[in-house]
């Protein structure tokens, strides 16, 4: 199992290699002059070669490949344009705030989309099916930006029972940050109140957020109950005259999630993706509000440190998910 | 005929058919439909932000014009975009995968590996940044799109070329003699088709959306294309008031994407019995 682990990580090597030559060419290589852009649009030619010196852009690409393979080792990303504050510091603060809505989100696609996968399964090819299965590709096919506007329209403004954006009402306190997760620390400091509103401020960008999970979990969840359906023990249990209900919920479900709860891994990748269009429409201070932020403004060092940060991510996801892989099925380790 | 008999069983898949062929009608015939087909770039502040009515089916916008009629405009410049993006993504996609999965080797090697790096980062994100890198306009989007896009296809063709590659008739062209190309492009591509078709039609439906949302963000179209993502982004500062105004252009993105996904769904199912859902 080590070996398995271990070749899984040295695997991805490569990847994380190519990942670090991709954002170096991407910053440097594709703007024509990079050093003028770094220095704005209203600078002059003496402030954009001063600029150019300072950042070593006069130096051949092999040393400035070098110097940024060791910039990216010690995590110093420089300061963003935007913020005034070092890339990394502002990454730290932020990222607890898209973990706390992107881990909620994925809660509550697995939450709705076990159930709905199992119920569409065992009414197979009847109207619930046929129901569930156009909610889950619309799920997949509706405009993330655009439901989040919806939702803010409904709810929000016309309703008045959700609030419209950001994380916390403004005239509240923040309980003292443990975890950086508002609806853990305010529990923690027994802040009822700072809890309630964290919990009404997360639920629209939170829904919006899983609706691509949930069709997913969804899918995978009726086809695994669909196979175990089919197998002997199922109908062994029926002979029984075991309750229906309880022989779905009980013993077919437990035997057929484990394809969809391999999914949620790898949708955490693609859902952390998805916040920087939901953060954005809501105002929310994570790090995708902060990534678009970096792109609208041609923050280069932000973007630079975002895509490594996605990137790493998602790698290290993929690792856990076959990592989870091998240890349900052995033969997958056999074959490395 | 027995594949058309199944498909039409298919009662979701009919309705992505039926949606997608509506859709490409209204983007051909647009300029013939819209009923305001000046309303491009018209301006008429006299009844700007009117809520629907018979004239107006969808209302007004900011400028007084139509949306109804720009809604069915834009059909035409988001459809055009997935197809160009969809299009030259394959044309890049598809001879990489099919050669890095014949020949094995470092090419194979090199090529596997940088669509490996292509799929490690999120596509939204990437297009985002090749996009603001290139000089945010439709061109870089579209470009990005496509940069961001073709790893998608060899990646499939790639598992399928592998999988051909090692089949027993693959090893009798060899043995009469058939050439490297001759083999690829006469025997292991039409072997290929379905998955790159369904993956074709599922990648219209992303595309769009990742193209509106460049559009919503300011990194594609430019105002004043009747473009469905920019005019959610300009409906924004006149919400909750003008509701119209966000919802028709929405609407439209949600059912084209919706007809491309269910067609490209149904399409699986019948090329791939090994997806199939009755089981």
């Amino acid at each position: 199992m080590l070996r398995f682990v271990l070749r899984r990580l040295l695997l991805v090597i490569p990847s994380l290699a190519g990942l670090l030559v991709m954002t170096f060419f991407l910053i440097r290589v594709v703007p024509a002059d990079p050093a003028a852009a770094l220095a704005g649009e209203n600078a002059t030619p003496a402030q954009v070669a001063e600029i150019r010196r300072q950042y070593g852009l006069d130096q051949p690409l092999y040393v400035q490949f070098a110097v940024y393979l060791g910039q990216v080792a010690r995590l110093d990303f420089g300061e963003s344009a935007y913020s005034r504050r070092p890339v990394s510091l502002d990454i730290k603060l932020r990222l607890p705030a898209t973990l706390e809505l992107t881990v909620t989100a994925l809660l509550l696609a697995t939450l709705l989309g076990i159930p709905l996968g199992t119920i569409a399964a065992v009414h197979h090819n009847r109207w619930p099916d046929t129901l569930l299965r156009i909610l889950s590709v619309g799920g997949i096919a509706v405009a993330a930006f655009w439901f989040a506007i919806e939702l803010q329209l409904l709810f929000a403004m016309q309703l008045d029972w959700l609030p419209l954006r950001g994380r916390m009402s403004p005239g509240l306190t923040a309980p003292p940050t443990l975890s950086g997760f508002l609806l853990i620390d305010s529990l923690l400091a027994g802040r009822l109140d700072a809890f309630r509103d964290a919990l009404r401020h997360l639920v629209l960008p939170a829904f919006t957020l899983s609706l691509g999970g949930l069709a997913t979990i969804m899918r995978f969840t009726r086809a695994g109950v669909l196979e175990t359906l089919q197998k002997d023990f199922v109908t062994y249990e029926r002979a029984q005259g075991f309750p229906p209900h309880a022989l779905i919920w009980k013993f077919v479900l437990r035997n057929s999630v484990v394809a969809a709860i391999t999914q949620i891994g790898l949708l955490f990748g693609s859902t952390i993706a998805g916040a920087v269009v939901v953060e954005t429409i809501f105002d929310w201070p994570g790090i995708g509000f902060y990534t678009v932020q970096a792109i609208l403004t041609a923050d280069y060092k932000v973007m630079l440190a975002v895509t490594l940060l996605i990137g790493v991510i998602y790698a290290l996801v993929n690792i856990l998910v076959d990592v989870v892989h091998g240890l349900i099925d052995p033969r997958l380790r056999e074959r490395g | 005929m027995l594949v058309l008999a199944k498909f039409a069983k298919d009662k979701p898949a009919v309705l992505g058919a039926t949606i997608v062929l509506l859709i490409a009608i209204v983007a051909i015939l647009a300029p013939l439909l819209a009923p305001y087909p000046a309303d491009v770039s018209a301006s008429h502040l006299l009844r700007r932000l009117k809520p629907p009515t018979w004239a107006h089916p969808f209302g007004t916008d900011n400028l007084g014009r139509d949306i109804f009629s720009r809604v069915i405009l834009g059909a035409r410049g988001a459809l055009t975009i997935a197809l160009m993006v969809v299009g030259i993504s394959m044309l890049i996609g598809v001879p990489l995968g099919l050669v890095a999965g014949y020949y094995q080797g470092w090419a194979s090697e090199v090529i596997m590996r940088v669509t490996d790096v292509f799929l490690a980062v999120p596509q939204l994100i990437l297009a985002l940044a090749i996009a603001q890198l290139m000089g945010p306009s439709l061109q870089s989007a579209m470009l990005a799109l496509t940069l961001t896009y073709w790893p998608f296809f060899t990646r499939i063709v790639y598992a399928e070329a592998r999988r051909l590659e090692a089949s027993l008739f693959i090893d009798a062209l060899q043995c009469i003699g058939a050439r490297g190309p001759r083999i690829l492009f006469l025997h292991i591509l039409p072997n290929c088709i379905s998955p790159i078709i369904v993956r074709a039609t599922i990648g219209m439906g992303f595309t769009i959306l990742v193209a509106a949302v460049l559009g919503f963000l300011g990194m594609g179209a430019t105002p004043p294309d009747p473009d469905w993502g920019l005019a959610i982004s300009e409906s924004r500062a006149y919400l909750p008031d003008a509701w119209w105004f966000s919802t028709f252009p929405g609407l439209a993105i949600f059912l084209t994407v919706l007809g491309f996904n269910l067609l490209g769904d149904g399409l699986r199912d019948i090329v791939d019995p090994r997806l199939r859902r009755s089981r």
